[in-house]
């Protein structure tokens, strides 16, 4: 689908969609403690609010079990009504603070409902990925003025292997809206899943060495709207590993082979794919094939 | 309209606002608005505009139903690596003015709109371009992988001269596709304009050996329905439309970009060897195998001869290794785990628990669904996670994103692990 020509307000007014990860199998033993990082994140997002008065911050929280909208700053019954919780935090982010804490809650009873055997330490990126792409879409369905969306995930936990494939979608699907897609990877493992998503989409991907001064990251890094960041020096992408891993092994290969009805990796030839379950034609076919490919070729070059 | 042009030059020759063609100041102003179209009876005959989210959301649903119901609840399997050839009729037909500004105009511009879609939906896939011209088929490009070389090709000739010969293109196609491995697809997508076709033999003889190469040919037709077209699609498998204006022209050229129901018998399943290249370092001096120069830095090196090319996918020039990087595959992955439509609520349904609870807004954008007067809204829930949505996430969904957002925020436990980077 294309992407409606934004003719923004003025060029710098931007719309961030944050995805916070509240995993618990990662947030319980970290350098940094969640209330620490919490305290980070708002004084983020203020930040981003007070660069432009038409700026907008959604939040949604990616959890073990489950994700959901947490805060939408264009919402307008979120001034008053909530008193300060007494922590010093602006009346701002006193509804974010009650609905994150209501949705913590909900995301361990869900967690604790499905048992203890197989607790994959990964959190569900591809499910807030999608809501975010859900909730873009709404605003470029709203106008030729809007502000320039983009998406900031900030994890820690490592990837799941069970979302490749709809991480990818959302990935593409982020390219072709031209929405880039940045990350903050705050685990201890690199992620390839967020290194991917930001190459492929044109956002930045880093890695905080100090977590302590998480802020200054932030603001210095993942602050700057769209049409500012051709100015300012952003931290290049190093060579992103696009190698496949095999599907009998999964160890990353340089060279394998494709089943070409349902594209499984092997790095081995084998009879019959495993996969779909196609019988394979004979191997002298294919060094045929090659060959007269060859052939056809070179008279063009 | 021509008619309609010179009977009103006749009835308003004193009129000072006409111009040398005919047409008055007031006629110009709807030469490509037609208004009038957009007006609809109901059933009392008062006249009411089209809503028009309303019939696109009708539309897609139906088209929606139709997929499914050939589907019919097996994975059908798609021909992923497709060889495709665009024939594009350039006799003299093609100059006609029917559609804005010129057939030949809308033609390029839609099929440059299909080549970049097409790649975007087949990465591994390579396209040729073949025109009509004189009664004589050219090859504009040969099948290849890179949009940008056959946009250029296609762009720098067009001008509209002579007759059109089907039997002449089909009949390069063939020779073309014949050198095509075992396990692609052979297709042919033909933008035919003219009313006849002028043939050095017999045509049924060429359809005849069309399809006994397994070559799908498929037809868009730009004036009217015309029996040979629909006789060679129909024996070949393919698909034949006619197009009634430019907006449709996109609509049928773009539904062919997704991969087709592949017939087994066509394609012999066979193991592909690809490569898997890493990204050159950072100031790495090499010259590179496509253009001949040197270049330092970005670039890939094929694992198997070590030579350098700078764009993926493509196909090595030393050692004719297919290389590829993981998201192009991963790109074709959503036509082989396609997503279940989701159910119609219908509007004004009475507000059961779960709607009460769960529908008060779309769970992907937050939309509120309660139309006017605090009665519930149309909108749409998934099958599986029983989730609402609003109408329009429906259709980004199923069209672009390929992920329902309730059924990705549910933990899945480990053993659902097909894929893995």
């Amino acid at each position: 689908m294309p992407s409606v020509a934004s003719k923004q307000y003025s060029d710098d007014v931007s719309l961030l969609v944050l995805l916070l990860d509240t995993n618990p199998l990662f947030w319980s033993n970290t350098s940094i403690t969640f209330s620490q990082f919490l305290s980070h994140v708002l004084a983020f997002l203020n930040a981003v609010l007070g660069l432009n008065q038409l700026n907008q911050v959604v939040v949604i929280a990616t959890g073990y079990s489950s994700c959901d909208y947490i805060y939408d700053s264009s919402l307008t019954s979120n001034h008053g009504n909530f008193e300060s919780r007494g922590t010093g935090m602006p009346p701002l982010f006193a509804s974010l603070l009650k609905k994150l804490e209501d949705f913590v809650t909900k995301d361990e009873e869900l967690s604790r409902e499905e048992g203890h055997e197989d607790r994959t330490p990964s959190c569900l990126l591809s499910g807030s990925l999608s809501m975010a792409l859900c909730y873009i879409q709404r605003v470029f369905r709203s106008g030729h003025i809007h502000p320039q969306p983009r998406i900031l995930c900030l994890q820690g936990s490592p990837d799941g292997p069970e979302q490749y494939v709809a991480v990818m979608n959302s990935i593409f699907s982020a390219q072709r809206l031209m929405v880039p897609i940045d990350s903050c990877y705050i685990g201890v493992q690199n992620s390839a899943f967020l290194q991917q998503a930001s190459y492929i989409t044109g956002g930045v991907h880093h890695t905080p060495k100090q977590l302590d001064g998480l802020f200054q990251y932030l603001t210095t890094i993942f602050a700057t709207d769209l049409h500012s960041r051709g100015f300012v020096q952003l931290p290049k992408p190093i060579g992103v590993d696009f190698r496949a891993s095999c599907f009998c092994h999964k160890k990353t290969i340089d060279m394998g082979y494709i089943c070409s009805v349902c594209l499984s990796i092997f790095c081995e030839h084998h009879k019959k794919c495993s996969t779909c379950g196609s019988v394979f034609g004979q191997s002298k076919l294919d060094e045929a094939s090659s060959v007269s490919d060859k052939k056809r070729k070179a008279p063009h070059t | 309209m021509s008619n309609q042009r010179k009977r009103l030059t006749g009835e308003r020759e004193d009129e000072d606002d006409e111009d040398a063609e005919g047409i008055g100041e007031w006629e110009r102003a709807y030469v490509d608005d037609r208004s009038w179209e957009e007006l609809q009876e109901d059933e009392s005959g008062l006249l009411r505009p089209i809503d028009n989210s309303a019939i696109y959301h009708a539309q897609y649903r139906r088209r929606l139903r139709m997929l499914s119901a050939a589907a019919a609840g097996t994975r059908i399997q798609k021909g992923l690596i497709r060889y495709l050839y665009i024939v594009i009729d350039f006799s003299r037909a093609a100059a006609e003015m029917d559609f804005r500004p010129s057939r030949i105009a809308v033609m390029a511009k839609h099929i440059e709109a299909f080549i970049r879609e097409f790649f975007d939906q087949n990465p591994l896939s390579q396209i040729g371009l073949v025109s009509i011209k004189n009664g004589v088929a050219h090859t504009l490009t040969d099948l290849g992988g890179s949009p940008e070389t056959h946009i250029k090709a296609l762009m720098g000739k067009l001008e509209a001269l002579g007759d059109s010969s089907l039997q002449n293109a089909l009949e390069l196609v063939n020779e073309h596709l014949s050198q095509v491995p075992s396990y692609g697809h052979r297709e042919v997508l033909i933008l035919y304009s003219a009313l006849c076709t002028c043939d050095p033999g017999d045509i049924m003889e060429t359809i005849q050996k069309c399809k006994k190469s397994k070559l799908r040919c498929s037809v868009i037709g730009l004036s009217a329905e015309m029996f040979i077209c629909k006789h060679l699609c129909q024996e070949t498998g393919g698909l034949y439309s006619v197009a009634v204006d430019e907006v449709h022209l996109k609509d049928l050229l773009l539904e062919h970009a997704p991969p087709p129901p592949a017939i087994a018998e066509f394609a012999i399943a066979n193991l592909i060897k690809m490569g898997f290249p890493q990204r050159a370092a950072e100031g790495s001096m090499a010259i590179c195998s496509c253009h001949k120069e040197v270049k330092i830095g970005a670039g890939y090196m094929c694992p198997r001869c070590k030579a350098r090319v700078c764009d993926l996918p493509t196909e090595c020039t030393i050692c004719g290794l297919t290389l590829v990087s993981s998201p192009h595959l991963a790109r074709s992955y959503h036509h082989l785990f396609p997503i279940a439509p989701f159910d119609e609520v219908p509007a004004f349904s009475s507000l059961n628990d779960s709607r009460r609870t769960l529908g008060k807004s779309c769970f992907g954008c937050q939309q509120s669904l309660i139309g006017t007067g605090n009665k519930p809204g149309p909108c749409v829930t998934c099958r599986k996670c029983k989730h609402y949505f609003c109408l329009d996430c429906d259709i980004y969904i199923h069209e672009s994103l390929h992920n329902c957002p309730g059924c990705e925020s549910i933990h899945r436990p480990k053993s659902v692990s097909l894929m893995e980077e």
